[in-house]
């Protein structure tokens, strides 16, 4: 039992980073009904931004995370202003293909930068806390914690303010956002920020657990592209609970069927949704 | 006409200068780079059927040119098989797994259909780097013999290798454009268009969908048996989605939906990228944005820049003409 909370732990730590990864990704969808391919460039950013700021230049964690947001949400903005909105109107193949352009760039400037070898960042809270014989690291504790906050920021912002208001009214009519007034290009610069945002907490988190290395993005945006699937392209609500879930069931076919099993998951879900229910299982109708 | 001259002489111009090419560069280093050029614009083709005529982007297209490279590798190789009797088992091997991954990825279309052959892309080369017993995991197949001959023909040398390649890349021009060309072809066309209004005319959309796709892969496997056996060994990163990326950049630069655009593309890119060897570690930023350049300024690429030049003139000639 003790085995199941902790991997019941793992998972939700795991989940929380998963969650954020899709909720950029499944915003950027919304606004632009284009799958951002490059979305895990900008996660791998965040991590080797917290890793410059930490061991180059010495800084407190908080101040690397606080670096990787800003970076990473200029970065995700200056992606909407060059790249996208020149491709706006035109076929969305377009902007897929320039979204992959833009993903091998930001892999191969990494490359060129720091090399291909993997790096590691240093974990500012390496104690342990100890709940009732499971083992958590202080630094998951931290993941799940600044995860949530993050994402009852992002709540508070979609529901409570002019911009997230006018974010999700582009989502759901983008011409309807343009005739009651919106400025469609602003909130899609707005967004491609706030999806840097999360990608870069995301991947500031999770430096310190994992290894650093130019293509980390890789998989993990493949993986919430799985999410993003499964929860409806564009829904918020969905990004979160298939992130959980998601990792969930990962960490407890991990730990109770086979190893090598689990990354095959996120892939046979993916498989089983477009067989099923190509439009994903909870996506919203028309 | 002086357009439908052009359009006769360049190609024949081509075809002579590809003819004497081996013959009068003696460069054997630029003659292979010209014979992996020409096998990988064959994988190109397959990317242009599919994207250029149906619309449909797939992320899966290294994946299947790895499929057609390793089972040419695994058999030659490791099994004694010869080239002739390895190459139909690869490309019938393509064809199939094409078509049962065609079967499930076209119940979608456009972002979703992309981003479900990306992930078929990245299973591929899963199955390629651990199934190490079969592939040679990550050190990839080394020792892939040349084609043996036929008859007269020998396929030992870089020369008759070079010959060998042409001949499959003009088969494949051939094939599609003959595809292009007919009633087939126009109903890739009309799907492209508007899927709706080719449903409306009685095109059974998902049935051209299914084929374009199964082509699209057939002529990457293809290209990939022969890149295997032209370059003697192999890794699994010919079938990651790096790889293709960069035959998307090739067709983009080349220009999408021509005849001439892969063949362009291919030579033009891999060309410069030889000449600029320097320069490698910085193919992949320096691509990247080249990409998205052509996307946002030349969508149509150099073929379709080429194209608008020649239209510029016949209509300026024309324009002469009725002032006279």
């Amino acid at each position: 039992m003790t085995l199941f909370f902790q991997q019941l732990v793992n998972g939700i730590a795991l989940g929380s980073v998963y969650a954020l990864v899709a909720l950029g990704l499944t915003l950027v969808y919304g606004v632009l009904k284009v799958p951002n391919f490059a979305h895990g460039a900008l996660y791998t950013a965040g991590a080797y931004v917290a890793y410059v700021v930490l061991t180059g230049l010495g800084y407190p964690y908080v101040v690397a995370v606080v670096a990787a947001m800003a970076v990473v949400a200029l970065l995700g903005a200056a992606m909407e202003w060059v790249v996208f909105r020149p491709l706006e109107g035109k076929s969305p193949v377009h902007a897929m293909i320039a979204a992959l352009g833009v993903l091998f760039f930001l892999e191969g400037a990494a490359d060129v930068i720091w090399g291909p070898d993997f790096r590691q960042v240093p974990t500012p809270l390496d104690g342990v806390v100890s709940v009732a014989g499971v083992n958590i690291t202080e630094q998951r504790v931290l993941v799940v914690i600044a995860a949530i906050a993050t994402m009852s920021g992002l709540y508070w912002l979609l529901k409570r303010t002019l911009v997230g208001m006018s974010i999700e009214a582009m989502a759901q009519d983008r011409e309807g956002a343009l005739l009651v007034g919106i400025d469609t290009r602003r909130v899609a610069l707005i967004t491609f920020a706030i999806s840097g945002v999360l990608a870069a907490v995301a991947g500031s988190l999770i430096a310190p657990l994992v290894l650093v290395f130019p293509t980390m993005g890789a998989v993990i945006v493949l993986k919430a592209f799985v999410i993003v699937i499964l929860g409806g392209m564009g829904s918020v609500p969905g990004a979160i609970v298939g992130g959980y879930l998601l990792a969930l069931a990962e960490t407890m076919a991990g730990t109770y069927v086979a190893f090598a099993f689990s990354e095959l998951i996120a892939f046979a879900l993916l498989v089983l949704v477009l067989v099923v229910k190509p439009t994903g299982l909870f996506a919203k109708g028309v | 006409m002086s357009g439908s001259l052009a359009s006769r002489l360049v190609p024949t111009a081509l075809f002579v200068v590809a003819i004497v090419f081996p013959l009068a560069v003696d460069n054997p280093y630029l003659v292979s780079v010209v014979v992996t050029a020409y096998v990988t614009a064959i994988a190109v083709y397959g990317l242009d059927v599919l994207l250029g005529y149906t619309g449909q982007l797939s992320l899966a297209h290294a994946g299947f040119f790895g499929i057609g490279g390793y089972t040419v590798g695994v058999l030659t190789a490791d099994h004694g098989f010869s080239f002739w009797t390895a190459l139909p088992v690869a490309l019938a091997l393509t064809v199939a797994l094409a078509h049962l991954i065609g079967l499930a990825a076209l119940r979608t279309r456009h972002d979703y259909f992309a981003i479900f052959t990306l992930a078929v892309g990245v299973m591929i080369v899963i199955v390629i780097d651990r199934w190490a017993e079969v592939t040679g995991g990550t050190d990839g197949l080394i020792g892939i013999p040349p084609p043996p001959a036929i008859g007269p023909l020998r396929f030992d040398t870089l020369t008759t290798q070079y010959y060998l390649a042409l001949a499959f890349l003009l088969l494949t021009i051939y094939v599609v454009w003959a595809l292009v060309h007919s009633l087939v072809g126009r109903t890739f066309l009309a799907v492209r268009n508007s899927e709706d209004l080719a449903r409306a005319v009685g095109i059974d959309a998902g049935r051209t969908h299914q084929l374009s796709f199964v082509i699209s892969a057939a002529l990457a496997g293809l290209g990939g048996s022969l890149y295997a056996v032209f370059l003697g060994y192999i890794g699994p990163a010919m079938g990651n989605v790096q790889m293709t990326f960069m035959m998307l950049v090739y067709l983009m630069i080349g220009g999408v939906a021509s005849l001439a655009g892969p063949l362009v593309g291919t030579l033009l890119v891999m060309g410069l990228m030889q000449a600029l060897q320097a320069f490698n570690e910085y193919q992949m930023m320096v691509l990247g944005p080249i990409l998205v350049v052509v996307i946002i300024f030349f969508p149509h690429g150099l073929a379709g820049q080429g194209r608008r030049l020649a239209e510029r003139l016949t209509v300026g000639r024309a324009g002469d003409a009725a002032a006279r």
